[in-house]
C-alpha cells in the first residue's frame, strides 16, 4: 500500500479542506434545500455570445487559438476597457486566460519567489493563499473590517508592508464581501505603494457589478500605478460565462511576456471557441451587462432590507452578488450557524470564516437567484432566527 | 415606472415596502404609483397561474381560430366583445394574418368545448368559419416552464 502522502508536495497537503465543503455535502442531502451559495451568476449567457460560439463551431474552428488570444478579441478587450473604465492597453500588453483564475496563478507564478510576502487583504477569494504558498511565498494577511466597510485602509496596509513585500492583492469589488473601493480609496492606497517596490494585482472579475451611483474605478488607472499593476479580469461574471472558462490579465509588457511564456507551456491557449463568442461579448453586449446588473441590484436592496428587518445585521454591500452578514448576534461560529440553519430550516449559505479568519463571524449569501428563491430563502431565515429567539 | 410594472408581473405578491426598497423609492410614491396604473387600466388584476394537470380537477382548454365578417363603421369591435362576454371564454384577440380572431376557452372537458363552438360561436350571424385546437400539453405559459421544471444546472455551493 502506498501512502501517496509522503509523495505529495508538502505545502498543498497542508492547505485544509475548506469549511464549505461539509455545507456542500450537507446541503446536497437535505430535501427541499433552498441554496444561496453559489458563486456564478444564474442567468444564461446572452444569446448573441452563444450564438458566436455556435457559429464557430459549425464553422469547425477548432483548432488552438494563438497563445496569448486571438488578435481581434485582445483588440476588443483593449477597446471594451478604455470605454467601460478609462483604461488604455495595447493587444500587446493583454493576454487571454483560462478564466481570471489562471492570470492570478500565472502573475504569482512568474514574479514570487522564495521568501517574498504577498499582502492579502481577507476575508477574500479563496484562490490567492494557496497559489501564492506554492510559489514559497508568505501570505500577510490583512483584516478588512465592517466598520471600514471591508475596504482597505492604507494604515492597516503600511503595518503589513516589509522589506519582503512583493505583491499586493486588490481584490474588489469583493467576493465574498460585497465590498467596493471608491477612487478616492484607491488613491489612498497608491500613495502608500508609490516609493515602494510592491507591485499590485488587482482583481476586477467584479468590475462590471456595482451598485447605485458607483462606477468602478481600475487600480491601473490612478496616476502612477499603471506601471506596476497587473489588471485580472474576465467573462464569467459580467457577461454569465462561468462554464466557457476564459478571462484575461493586462499589465506592462515585460510581466505579461513573462506570464504568456508559461501559459504557453502550462495551457498553450485559452478555449478557442469562448474566445470567438467573447469578441461578440466585448463589442456588443455592454447593454446585456446593464439589464443584469438591474436585476441583481433590485435583489441585493431586497435581500439587505430583508436581512436587516429579519435581525441580521448586513452592510450596505455595493458590489459583486454577495452580502456578508453578521452572524456574531446569535453566538455561534460561522459554521454553526450554516450547520443549524441547513439542519432546521434547509437553507444553505456559506460561513465567512472560509474565506480567511477575518471572515468569522458572518456568512455569504449570495442574491444570484430567482426573486421568487430569495423570498422563499428570507422567510425560512426569518423562522430561523424567530425560533433562535424563542429558545433564548 | 417600467421597471416596477416589470416586477410586479412576475412578482406580484411583492409588498409596496418591498418594491419601494428594491427600487430605491419611497413607499408612498410605490403606493401611489400603484393605483395610478391601476386608475388607468394599465394594471389589469393579479392572478395566480395554476397547473390544472396536477390536480384532481380536469380541465381542458382550447384555442379556436374564427373567421369573422367585420362590422361597417365598427369594425371586428362588434363581434370580438359579443364573444369576450361569454363566461367560457378566456380570452378574444384579433389577429393578423390567416385568421381573425383568436378565441381561448377552457372547459371540463373536451365534448363540453365541441358544444360551445356547435351551439354558441358557429351560429353567430358574423362567424363564418371556426377551427378549434385542443389544447393537449402546455409546456410553458406566462414565462413559467411546466412539466419538467428547469433545473439549476449549477454546483449546490461553489467560491
Amino acid at each position: 500500500m502506498i501512502d501517496y502522502n509522503k509523495y505529495l508536495n508538502k505545502t498543498i497537503r497542508e492547505i485544509p479542506m475548506s469549511p464549505i465543503e461539509k455545507i456542500s455535502i450537507m446541503a446536497a442531502q437535505t430535501k427541499d434545500c433552498i441554496l444561496l451559495g453559489v458563486g456564478e451568476p444564474d442567468f444564461r449567457t446572452p444569446w448573441r455570445i452563444r450564438e458566436a460560439g455556435i457559429q464557430a463551431l459549425e464553422k469547425g474552428k477548432t483548432w488552438y487559438s494563438p497563445g496569448l488570444g486571438l488578435l481581434p478579441l485582445k483588440q476588443a478587450i483593449c477597446d471594451y476597457q478604455k470605454r467601460r473604465f478609462k483604461l488604455e492597453y495595447k493587444p500587446e500588453e493583454v493576454m487571454v486566460t483560462v478564466g481570471g483564475s489562471e492570470g492570478i496563478d500565472m502573475m504569482f507564478r512568474v514574479m514570487l519567489e522564495e521568501g517574498d510576502e504577498v499582502i492579502l487583504p481577507t476575508p477574500c477569494y479563496v484562490s490567492y493563499d494557496p497559489i501564492a504558498k506554492l510559489c514559497g511565498a508568505k501570505v500577510v494577511e490583512v483584516e478588512l473590517k465592517q466598520e471600514d466597510n471591508f475596504r482597505l485602509t492604507p494604515q492597516a496596509l503600511k503595518a503589513a508592508i516589509t522589506p519582503k513585500t512583493k505583491i499586493l492583492v486588490l481584490p474588489f469589488p469583493g467576493n465574498p464581501t460585497g465590498a467596493i473601493m471608491e477612487e478616492e480609496d484607491l488613491l489612498a492606497i497608491a500613495d502608500v505603494i508609490k516609493g515602494t517596490e510592491i507591485f499590485v494585482m488587482t482583481d476586477e472579475i467584479y468590475a462590471e457589478l456595482t451598485y447605485g451611483e458607483y462606477h468602478h474605478v481600475s487600480f491601473a488607472s490612478i496616476p502612477g500605478m499603471r506601471e506596476r499593476t497587473v489588471v485580472i479580469n474576465g467573462f464569467s461574471k459580467a457577461y454569465a460565462m462561468t462554464g466557457w472558462r476564459l478571462g484575461y490579465a493586462m499589465g506592462p509588457k515585460p510581466i505579461i511576456d513573462a506570464m504568456s511564456k508559461l501559459h504557453q507551456v502550462a495551457v498553450i491557449c485559452a478555449p478557442t471557441t469562448s474566445q470567438y463568442a467573447a469578441v461578440v461579448a466585448m463589442n456588443e453586449c455592454d447593454e446585456e451587462i446593464d439589464t443584469m446588473r438591474r436585476s441583481y441590484d433590485m435583489r441585493r436592496r431586497f435581500l439587505i432590507n430583508e436581512l436587516n428587518s429579519i435581525g441580521i445585521p448586513c452592510y450596505n454591500a455595493q458590489g459583486a452578488f454577495y452580502v456578508f452578514a453578521d452572524i456574531s448576534c446569535t453566538g455561534m461560529t460561522s459554521e454553526e450557524f450554516c450547520v443549524n440553519l441547513l439542519q432546521r430550516n434547509h437553507v444553505a449559505v456559506i460561513p465567512g470564516n472560509a474565506f480567511g479568519k477575518a471572515g468569522e463571524g458572518f456568512v455569504r449569501i449570495s442574491y444570484s437567484y430567482s426573486l421568487d428563491h430569495l423570498m422563499e430563502a428570507t422567510k425560512r431565515i426569518g423562522e430561523f432566527m424567530e425560533n433562535l429567539r424563542q429558545e433564548a | 415606472m417600467e421597471q416596477l410594472l416589470k416586477l410586479i408581473e412576475t412578482n406580484p405578491t411583492l409588498t409596496p415596502k418591498q418594491l419601494a426598497v428594491m427600487l430605491n423609492r419611497e413607499e408612498a410614491q410605490v403606493k401611489e404609483m400603484i393605483e395610478d396604473c391601476t386608475a388607468k387600466g394599465i394594471i389589469k388584476g393579479y392572478r395566480a397561474i395554476i397547473d390544472w394537470e396536477k390536480t384532481d380537477r380536469s380541465m381542458v382548454k382550447a384555442l379556436i381560430e374564427l373567421k369573422v365578417t367585420p362590422k361597417k363603421g365598427r369594425g371586428f369591435d362588434e363581434i370580438a366583445m359579443a364573444i369576450a362576454s361569454m363566461d367560457e371564454v378566456e380570452g378574444v384577440t384579433l389577429m393578423s394574418g390567416g385568421y381573425d380572431l383568436l378565441v381561448e376557452i377552457k372547459a371540463k372537458s373536451f365534448q363540453e368545448i365541441a358544444m360551445f363552438v356547435f351551439k354558441r360561436l358557429s351560429p353567430m350571424d358574423d362567424v363564418n368559419e371556426t377551427a378549434t385546437h385542443f389544447v393537449l400539453r402546455p409546456y410553458k405559459q406566462a414565462g413559467i416552464i411546466y412539466h419538467d421544471e428547469e433545473e439549476d444546472g449549477r454546483s449546490f455551493v461553489s467560491l
